[in-house]
Parts: C-alpha cells; structure tokens; sequence
C-alpha cells in the first residue's frame, strides 16, 4: 500500500494474469466525443472546433459546458438542416460558406477542426476531403483538420484521442537522431510547467507538448521521439505516433505521488538516469504529494468504491484511491479498456474488483444498488437519482476538468473524492 | 446548414422527453446514440429531480449500423416495457436514428405490447424543442383520451344544476420555467372562483388522468407552446372550451379571472387581489425613477408577450424592443410589437439578438438566460423571464410567475437588479473618493463565473462613422450619470444627424437635451 519502490512496482505490473472483465453490451449512459470540445478549445486559443452536426449536438456541447460565460465561444456546430438532406442545398458548398462566414468574423483563428458527429457520418459527409479543400482555400492563414467527435464512434475522452490523432499526421518530423520526450495528452498550463520544471532538473530533454497551446508551435515527431502519456484514453493518438517512429514509453498515469513518480520513472529510465539519482531528484516533492494526501488518508481509506464507466481513466483512479488511500474498490467500470496504455494500471488494481468494460446502465445500478457503496463515481444524468437514493456520488466529469495530475495536484486529486463524503458527514439536514 | 453558437432550444427529441419526464406511468424509448444520453442531465442537473427521465436509449453504434439497429431498438423496447412495467410507451427517433430510418413505430408495433405505444414522428432537421413537446402531447392525448370521445355531433351534456364548474389545466411540463409554482398559484385561483381543477397535465399527470380530460368543462392553457395543439384537438372532439389568456401580470390575470368566469358561467368571487401588491408598489413614489425605462424583450412567445404589457401597463417603461426564437408564434408576437411601435425580432440567432441589444441600448433587457449574459456583458441590468432554463430558475422558494403573487414576484425581480444599477451609479459618483479604488465593482457584478472570452464592447459604435464627437464633448458626455448616457449619446448623435452636422460640441450636447427632454 505504500507508495515506495517506484521501479519495483512498474516491473511487476508486467508479468500479472489477465484480471477478468465483465463486458456489457446494453444501454451506455456516456457522453459522445464531441463533449472533449469543452476543454480541448481551452487549451488551444487560437483553435475552433466547428461540429458539423444537428441540433442535438449543438445543445449537447452548450449543455455539456453549462454556463454560457463567452460571447462567441471558440466552438460552433454548423446545423444540417433538411434543405442539405433533401439534396436542395449542396453540403460541401453550404460547408464552405458556413467556414467563410465563421473565419471572417474571426480573424484571431489559426487552426479549425472540422469535427464530425452521427449525422455527418451516417450520410457520409467526407469531412476529410472537405477539410483538405478547405486548407487548401484558407492556407496559410487558417489549417484545417478533420476528426471525429460522434456518438456512434467516440466515447467522451475518446474526443480528445480522435482530436490528438488527427493533429499527429500534421505533425513535422523530426530527425531520427534527435532525441526528444513528447507528453500526449491535454495538461491545464500549470501542470505542464511543472512537469517541464521536473523534465528539466532530471536533464530529460528537450519535452514538447501535445496538444501544443498554440497551433502555430506544433511538436514534432521521429524515430527519435519517446511519448509519456498523460492520459489514458489515447489509444488511437498512440498509434498515430507509433506510426510515425515515435517510441511509447509504458508507464502508469500520473495520478496520486506512486503514479507520478513511476511515471516519470519511466522516462528517466529512456534517459539513463541512475535509479538512486531519480529518487533524490524527485523526493521532496514525491514527499510533499503524501503530505498531502494524508489529509484524505482517513475520510477515504476503507470506502467502498464503485466506478461508473465515463472517462477511460477509472482503472487508473481506482489504482490511486486503492494504493495511495485505502479505499476499497468494487466495481470499476469503463467505456473501453485501452490493454495498451492501462495494462500497468490493471495490474495494480487488488484481486477480487470487478473490472467492467462498456455498459448496460439498468445491470449496473442493479449491480451498485445491491452493493451499497460508499461512493459513486458516476456521470452528471446519474449522480442526483443516486444521491436521492441516499447514495453518495462524485461526478466523473469533474475529474478531466480539474488540474489532478502529478505531484502537487494529488491532494487536489484525493480531494475531489472526499469531498462528497465530508459533505455527508456534515450535513444535518 | 446553419451555424450555430448557442441554441435558445434543444432538438424535438428533448420537448418529448420533457413530457414523459413530467408523467408518471410514461416511458419513451428512444433510438438514439450514446451521446444522446447528455439530455438526462437536463432533467437530473438543471431541474434538480431526483429520478433519471423515463428513457432507454438504443445507444447504437456505427458497428450496429451495418448490422441490424432495428432489432436492437425491438430489444430495447421489450426490456424497458419488463423492466418499468408503464402504462403508456412512447417510441421514436432521435436526429440520427432518423437517418437509418428503422421506424420504431412499426418495430414497436410489432412487438405488440399489451400497453398503449405512441409512435413520434418529429422531424429532427426541421423542427426544434417545444414543437416536439407540443406534438408528443398532443399525439399522447389523442391516444389515451381518444376512446373516450363522443361520437362526432354530438353535443356536450350542460353541466348538472348546482354542480361546481370543472377545467384542466394543461401545459406545464418538466424543465419549464416556474412551472411547478404557476401550476400551484392558478390551482389555488381557480379554486377561489369555485372552479374545480381536474387533471393537471402533462405535469405529474398519469395516463388515466389524462384518459379522463373529457370530463371537466374546460382546458385552462396555461404554456400554448405546449398545449395549445392539444387543446385545440380536445375542443374540437370534446367540445370542451379554453381559456387562452395566459395570466401573467396584474391586468393578464384580471382578464383570465373574467374568461374564466365567462366560460364557466359564474361570478366573479371578491377578495382575489388582496395579496396583489404589484399595483400599489408601482405607483408608490419610490418606484418614479421606473419611468420610461427602456427595456428589451426577448423570450418564447407568450413569456415576452405577458411582459411587454407588464413592462408598459403596470411599470411604466418603454417597450424599445420586443422578440421570440418561438417563430411558430411569431405573428402573435409581431402583433403585439405592433402596439408599441417596434419592430418584432423572430429569430433563434443569439449573435442577432446580441446585435440587437448592442444597437438599441437599453437600460434593461427582460430574456433568458442567453440575453442574462448578453446584459452582464454590455453592462446592463437583466432579469430573466423565459426558457430556456438554467439551474437558478429553479429556485427552493415559491415564485410563480402567473397570478398575482407571480405580479409581485414579477415586480421585485425586476425591480431588484435596476436598484442594483442605481448602486453602481453611486459608484460612479464616488469613483475618486479615496474609498473607492477605480476598478471596484458593484458588487452583483463581481463576475462568480470566470471571465468572458472577449473583452466587453463598447456600446454601439456610431453606425455611420461621419458623426465625430470632438475632445470636449466627449468628455461632457462621461460626467452624465451612466444610465442614461447611453441615451445622451444615441439622442444627441440622432439630432446631429437631423441638423445635418458632421461634429458635435458641448453646444450640440445640450441643444439634444433640449429638443428631447429628459
Ligand atoms: S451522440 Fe451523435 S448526434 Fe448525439 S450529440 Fe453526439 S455526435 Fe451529436
């Protein structure tokens, strides 16, 4: 349980037994990728997200964002309309007219993603081809990429890998020779200045960023490239790399002072990095994240824990809340269990937790109700019914929206979850 | 294809879950993606309810679409029906589920449930949130109530001597703004008249309720954008007739009680307004700086209607703009634009109706919670009156909107955020004491919800740039009080215009103010 001997770990994740995994085929209660739009369109300001899509998906980003707090937000949704489907209006021209109209009024933009949804896909809309065109028209000023958002091929997170995909084939290259670490994954600022600190002290160098925070400085990629992943959910964005020579370098996720620390671990380890040298370098912080999460040690440990599956990174949470805090886990639950990038994290999960893959909502809050837990992990359609029932929840969108990763955010990270049981155990109402 | 920023309503699919969420005993099975499944959220997040909506959703897959989604949808349907056991199903589809077009009503049909099934059809391309919601009703009461219809001609029995009168009232549904406290405000009204109140529908309506909406004299339609096809359908098989006045505002209210009484055929019951302190409120003497405020007006149709005439009879403001994204009412609304001399907007455009706002400059915009954050943007007071909703239009206490505690609620949600302008005034007049730093803020503004994206505009660039205001002017115009400098500026750059002048001095200024007053 404690969170020493960083390497040792790492290593016996590798050589465990397959953990069972219960998978479920019934109604999912999930978000589409078009939801990732809410937090990718932050990171990248001079990028806009434009939906080519129906009505539901412009309500499902406005609704999924909450507040409208921007005059004109950086995403938009061209809303096909019946004069497109009847064949009145021809869609590539309505399209192109709609990306004028839309980069005329916003001069600041350099970088459009054309992001397809259901509709556009079920009619077969080439957003590829029409996103070639279209860079074609607007070059250089304005570079467009396509990538799916939709709900018949994306789960949630699974936006951001489609996203992240697509920018890695506009990626330069990089000489074979030149030897670079790559962080995949969107970090909020704060976090990546950290890490980069870190990278820095360790000599691990030079380190890029994707997504990059402006699409004027794209990383660049080769045989050279080593990727971290700061995320779990970007399977498709690591095989774009792999296929472009860039070498993945497997690790745990940064969540919680073992996951971070194993997780650096492994880049120092493609650096050379002496193990003893790595420690010292990393202990006053790795020291200061368990002060931190020693706070939450008591509200958390021995809780119960039953994950709903939403973001892809519940394998890798369940890990930290179970290793780094006591918590017991019941089920965890996720949309799809990328083997590649959570293989690690899986290993680490205790014997007898239910891991369960895809959904079957009306099972599974069977399967929660007769379990009882202390804590819901869950998405924002269940968490109030939940509450009503007198159980406790804590909403999984939080979770991606938050800085949670690395060393000085895991008392943040820990936080999030206690905080609806220190809530129960205040209220008096 | 259109773009879009913000929309004023979802897509049909969420009008019909905003009636089966209001039901008990309905359940909607809907051929939707994954995705599709953000709309319970609506419900569970914004409405604070404590139960999931109704709804099993497919949840297909572009693996499923080379397969069979139908049989998917008919799996879907039959375990719901096990599972929740409902007196009535609804089936449709979703905007994408339209594309694949697997017909859910003959699928479901097929399964043949031993429950009633209404099949939706609601275009999803072409039509939007409240017509869905009007059509789900409709199509649900014409299911339930339709066997209990009077064979064609014939008439409706005159109600029994001595019998009290009896009405339903329909419309309020889930997700409406303040539609749990008009329903309880216009119960307790009818109530007081000596009306009985049947069925409430579709708001915790059950199906046999709504199989029995025959039965009372009348439909009382409180939200026409949801009931009145419904209503019009029961008028005509029924027979029963409507009262349409929407009783929202001091005088609406006066003119429902007098329907009301004219339809049931009773007397007006005394002591109605004795809770109704809008009227002495508006005319106290503290409420003068009220006058001729301009205000701009934007919600659904009978929302912004109801408060153009609260606006202009009952506070003595001036109407500078009225409009609706509802453009099925859209002549109900130029109608009424008519009467106060403007021009209607009908449009579901929030950048249009953001230009709008920008180009009249008005002291008050009465909206949404799109328009809310328009005015908290330019800088100018707001209060809501219209979906769509946002978690704060579910407040815990009772605030009505309809009769006359919803007047008085009316009166001070308004009033409030106009004294809170009055406020910043005096901000702005001690600007330089030492107190005051220069960027305080009034306080409602302190913004809680991070900051926007784009730096506040300006109000309204001169539209035509031959109009210079020269240095001494300009700074003239900054020592009159913020709320009406606006005005100041437009006036006195309109009457520039008349006189044909191409600068504007301290002298131009001042001949405005002359030659418009105030
Ligand atoms: S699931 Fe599909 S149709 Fe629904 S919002 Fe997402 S992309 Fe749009």
């Amino acid at each position: 349980m404690s969170a020493s001997g960083a390497g040792a770990i790492a290593r016996e994740g590798t050589g465990c037994p397959e953990p069972e995994i219960l998978r479920q085929r019934g109604q999912r209660e999930v978000f589409c990728g078009l939801t990732s739009i809410v937090w990718l369109h932050r990171k990248i300001p001079d990028a806009f997200f434009l939906v080519v899509g129906s009505r539901t998906c412009a309500h499902l980003i406005q609704s999924a964002a909450g507040v409208m707090i921007f005059a004109e937000p950086r995403f938009a949704t061209a809303i096909i309309d019946e004069r497109d489907l009847a064949g009145l209006a021809d869609m590539n021209v309505e399209l192109d007219r709609v990306v004028g109209q839309l980069l005329a009024r916003r001069p600041d933009i350099r970088m459009l993603f054309l992001v397809g949804s259901c509709p556009s896909e079920v009619i077969k809309l080439d957003l590829s081809r029409a996103a070639s065109r279209l860079s074609q028209i607007h070059m250089p000023q304005v570079r467009v990429v396509n990538y799916s958002g939709s709900g018949i091929e994306t789960t949630f997170t699974q936006g951001e890998d489609t996203c992240l995909a697509a920018l890695t084939e506009h990626l330069d290259t990089a000489p074979a020779d030149e030897r670079s670490l790559l962080v995949a994954g969107c970090l909020p600022d704060i976090v990546e200045d950290q890490f980069r600190r870190i990278f820095e002290e360790l000599g691990i160098g030079p380190v890029q960023f994707l997504p990059p925070r402006s699409s004027l400085a794209l990383p660049t990629v080769g045989r050279g490239t080593r990727v971290l992943f700061a995320q779990p959910f970007l399977g498709e964005t690591a095989q774009a790399l792999a296929k472009r020579g860039a070498q993945l370098l497997p690790a745990p996720f940064p969540f919680g002072a073992e996951g971070t620390a194993l997780w650096l671990k492994a880049a120092a380890d493609a650096w050379g990095i002496p193990d003893l040298e790595f420690r010292k370098a990393i202990a006053p912080r790795r020291e200061r994240a368990q002060r931190a999460l020693q706070h939450y040690r008591e509200t958390l440990a021995g809780k119960r824990i039953f994950f709903f599956p939403d973001t892809q990174m519940e394998p890798s949470l369940a890990r930290f809340l179970h290793r780094e805090l006591g918590a017991e886990l019941i089920e965890v639950g996720s949309p799809y269990l990328n083997r590649q990038l959570v293989d690690m994290d899986l290993a680490m999960l205790p014997p007898g937790v239910t891991i369960s893959e895809g959904q079957d909502v009306e099972m599974q809050l069977d399967r929660c109700r007769a379990a009882q837990p202390d804590l819901v992990v869950c998405g924002l359609g269940l968490a109030n019914p939940l509450e009503a029932e007198g159980i406790t929840t804590k909403w999984a969108i939080e979770l991606v929206f938050s800085p949670v990763h690395g060393f000085e955010q895991a008392g943040d990270l820990a936080e999030l979850f206690a905080r609806p049981l220190v809530r129960g155990q205040r209220l008096r109402v | 294809m259109q773009l879009t920023v913000w929309t004023y309503e979802g897509p049909p699919h969420v009008g019909a879950m905003r009636i089966a969420t209001a039901m008990k005993g309905v359940h909607y099975v809907l051929h939707a993606p994954q995705g599709d499944t953000y709309a319970d959220l609506l419900f569970t997040m914004i409405e604070r309810r404590n139960h999931r909506p109704p709804v099993t959703y497919t949840t297909f897959q572009a693996r499923d679409l080379g397969g069979d989604t139908a049989e998917l949808f008919k799996r879907a349907a039959q375990d719901a029906y096990e599972r929740f056991k409902p007196e009535v199903m609804l089936v449709g589809s979703s905007c994408t589920a339209e594309l694949i077009q697997d017909d859910p009503g003959g699928l479901a049909k097929a399964l043949a449930l031993p429950i009633p099934v209404v099949a939706l059809e609601l275009p999803a391309y072409q039509k939007k949130e409240n017509w869905g919601a009007a059509e789900t009703f409709y199509q649900l009461v014409r299911t339930v109530a339709g066997p209990n219809a009077p064979a064609p001609g014939v008439e409706r029995a005159p109600r029994a001597d001595g019998a009290r009168p009896s009405c339903n009232i329909l419309g309020p549904t889930a997700l409406g703004f303040r539609h749990r406290d008009d329903v309880t405000e216009i119960r307790g009204l009818l109530e007081k008249l000596g009306v009985d109140v049947r069925v409430v529908a579709p708001l915790d309506a059950t199906p046999s309720d709504i199989a029995r909406l025959g039965e009372a004299d009348f439909n009382v339609v409180l939200y026409p954008e949801i009931a009145h096809t419904a209503a019009t359908w029961l008028k005509r098989t029924f027979r029963q007739p409507m009262v349409t006045t929407i009783p929202i505002g001091v005088n609406a209210t006066r003119d429902f009680i007098e329907e009301v009484c004219s339809v049931a055929g009773i007397g007006k019951a005394d002591a109605l307004e004795a809770q109704s302190r809008l009227p002495w409120y508006s005319r106290s003497v503290d409420s003068s700086y009220l006058t001729g405020k301009r205000v701009f007006i934007f919600g659904d149709a009978s929302h912004a209607i109801a408060a153009a005439r609260i606006a202009s009879e009952e506070l003595g403001f001036a109407v500078v703009g009225l409009g609706t994204y509802s453009r099925e009412f859209a002549r109900d609304v130029r109608a009424a634009a008519e009467k106060y001399g403007v021009e209607a907007l009908i449009s579901d455009d929030y950048l249009e109706v953001e230009q709008r706002i920008v180009e009249l400059q008005p002291e008050m915009v009465l909206g949404t919670q799109m328009e809310r954050h328009i005015a908290k943007r330019l800088g100018i007071a707001c209060a809501v009156i219209s979906a769509p909703v946002h978690v704060q239009d579910f407040p815990a206490r009772y605030s009505p909107q309809m009769g006359f505690e919803g007047a008085n609620v009316i009166f001070d949600s308004w009033v409030h955020p106009l004294m809170m302008g009055l406020e910043e005034h005096l901000l702005v007049l001690f600007r330089d004491d030492p107190e005051f730093h220069d960027d305080a803020k009034a306080s409602h503004l302190a913004s809680v919800e991070g900051t926007a994206e784009r730096a506040p505009q300006a109000p309204a660039p001169t539209p035509d740039a031959i109009i210079v205001w020269n240095p001494d002017a300009e700074t003239e115009l900054k020592k009159i009080p913020f709320f009406v400098r606006g005005k100041a500026r437009r006036n006195t750059e309109s009457y520039a215009r008349e006189q044909g002048l191409g600068t504007i001095s301290v002298e131009t200024l001042y001949d405005a103010k002359a030659h418009f007053g105030r």
